[in-house]
């Protein structure tokens, strides 16, 4: 029989916490789709997608039930469109669209993959692809978009970074209705991870996903022990971050069985919600801050991605993704109190990126931001990326029409953010100069 | 397969006598129980076994909510796996 409090934890975690399965993710790879012409490879992409993701809602729908967890956004992702645009990049418009269908037929939130890969250099028919991007995510609902411009093997893609800063301004222009919400759905990444929210082209046909998602879980842990010291409070986390992953595992499993499709990877982030309760914000907090941003941020934020992944390493077999805790402004009830209030800014933000999961995630910029000042964000968020060996990504809005001290709200889980200062001295020169940022000398490693 | 189920509310008379009547009309077995009072609280646990029962498991977990509703307790039925899973190594 099992024990009363453990169930009681469990079914405490659901309910008051915000335990939840963040993500179902269905890779499925749309290289088999290319054909002689872009209609024709539309339709097939159109179909396919079809086919594969016909059962991820309902079985989804059937998991939460069965296991009264949650399970909260159902995605695809897809092999990088760029591949299969590349015979015809002019019209990569139409693949954009046909994957957007398919994510509405088949009633899933997200559908990734509308991407392209450029670290090393930029293809023609890569760059023609991602000036189609703008116009692409102010036409579509569903499709999300990344370009991955850096990597430590390979350095950073300058020229890449400078038109990344153009098409970043445009996409928020194309978008400029609806607050540059087309930039929300657009991650300029360095060392991009190819399993999940990707589907690289070294993955098999269709992959089951899983990310799990526990902050509120994690602070209460955290709460339960107020005098404990840093040493103590790391294990408390890495006993909460393998409770939790362990739900991500068991999930992933039943779902790629029941769907037909290989089980990937368990993704192990800690990503907040709006919700109050759910903010790793407020986890910084708990750890003893009196606001986040304060000194002693970066600290404390390095203790917990690190104790989550230690925890969470030893609950799955197969760990991936963008595995950590994840600190997007705009959907942190925490992270939007303390930009308001001014408590966080874009540099100590960017200081934190250097020690957990993701990177500049979700900031609302003031919409006259320059392009090349928005590519030098690029470039020094890929920098640190591309000298520590980890994933780093940059996702701004720079809102139409507004600037500091107002705020965009998107709604939903993507939130509402404060717009956030940021330098006025040029970096046009900078960007200007183009090329290729050499990778750093312990890439050479054969 | 076997399910976990937790009634937790406030106590009162006949609570374990109507979710038992609940689950044989729908055909499912209760291997054990374990009921206490946490402070003031009703709290029971349930392990049960749906091999017989009428209804598939995800239905069963909602008909248990809704019966939960009307007796002023909040019931789940949930797959014991999820339990094992995260209390155990």
């Amino acid at each position: 029989m099992f024990n009363f409090n453990e169930v009681l934890e469990t079914i405490s975690m659901v309910e008051r916490e915000h335990l939840d399965i963040r993500t179902i993710t269905m890779g499925i790879s749309t290289l088999p789709c290319i054909r002689g012409t872009a209609e024709e490879t539309a339709k097939s992409v159109y179909d396919l997608v079809c086919k594969k993701a016909e059962k991820i809602v309902p079985v989804a729908e059937e998991l939460s039930k069965e296991y009264g967890i949650p399970i909260v956004n159902k995605r695809v992702s897809v092999t990088p469109a760029s591949i299969i645009c590349a015979p015809f990049p002019e019209k990569s418009a139409l693949i954009g669209k046909a994957l957007d269908d398919a994510a509405k037929t088949v009633g899933i939130d997200f559908l990734g993959g509308y991407s392209a890969l450029v670290h090393k250099g930029t293809a023609d028919y890569e760059k023609k692809f991602i000036e189609s991007i703008p116009e692409v995510l102010a036409s579509t609902d569903k499709l999300c978009s990344s370009v991955n411009i850096g990597s430590s093997k390979s350095g950073i893609n300058m020229d890449a970074v400078a038109l990344m800063g153009k098409i970043i301004k445009k996409t928020a222009q194309a978008t400029a209705d609806k607050g540059g919400y087309g930039c929300a759905k657009l991650v300029v990444f360095c060392n991009a991870v190819e399993d999940n929210p990707f589907h690289g082209v070294g993955e098999s046909d269709t992959v089951i996903n899983v990310g799990v998602s526990g902050p509120g879980v994690v602070q209460h842990a955290i709460e339960a022990i107020p005098e404990a010291n840093l040493t103590d409070l790391s294990e408390m986390i890495k006993r909460t971050a393998f409770k939790i992953t362990r739900t991500g595992q068991l999930i992933a499993r039943e779902a790629a069985k029941r769907l037909g499709a290989q089980f990937g990877i368990v993704d192990l982030s800690l990503a907040p919600t709006p919700a109050r309760g759910d903010s790793v914000a407020q986890i910084l907090e708990e750890m003893g801050l009196e606001s986040v941003g304060t000194h002693g941020t970066t600290a404390c934020l390095a203790m917990l991605n690190d104790a989550v992944k230690k925890g969470g390493v030893m609950a799955s077999s197969r760990v991936g993704g963008l595995s950590g805790a994840f600190i997007p402004v705009s959907e942190d009830i925490g992270m939007i109190e303390a930009a308001e209030k001014g408590n966080i800014n874009i540099d100590k933000l960017e200081a934190m990126t250097a020690v957990c999961s993701v990177g500049l995630d979700m900031i609302a910029v003031p919409g006259d931001t320059s392009e090349s000042t928005i590519s030098a964000i690029i470039a020094d968020e890929a920098a640190i990326g591309m000298i520590n060996n980890k994933t780093t990504a940059v996702r701004v809005i720079p809102v139409p029409g507004k600037g500091v001290g107002e705020q965009i709200n998107f709604g939903g889980l993507l939130g509402r953010a404060p717009i956030m200062a940021v330098h006025n001295q040029s970096s046009n020169k900078f960007i200007a100069r183009g090329g290729l940022i050499p990778a750093p000398i312990h890439s050479n490693k054969n | 397969m076997r399910a976990v189920v937790t009634v937790i509310g406030k106590d009162k008379t006949g609570i374990i006598a109507k979710v038992s009547t609940f689950l044989a009309e729908k055909g499912v077995n209760i291997l054990d129980i374990s009921q206490t009072i946490l402070d003031e609280y009703f709290a029971m646990l349930m392990l049960v076994d749906l091999s017989g029962a009428s209804d598939k498991l995800a239905a069963l977990s909602e008909e248990c909510a809704e019966m939960g509703k009307k007796i002023g307790m909040s019931i789940h039925l949930q797959h014991e796996d999820i339990f094992n899973a995260m209390h155990s190594v």
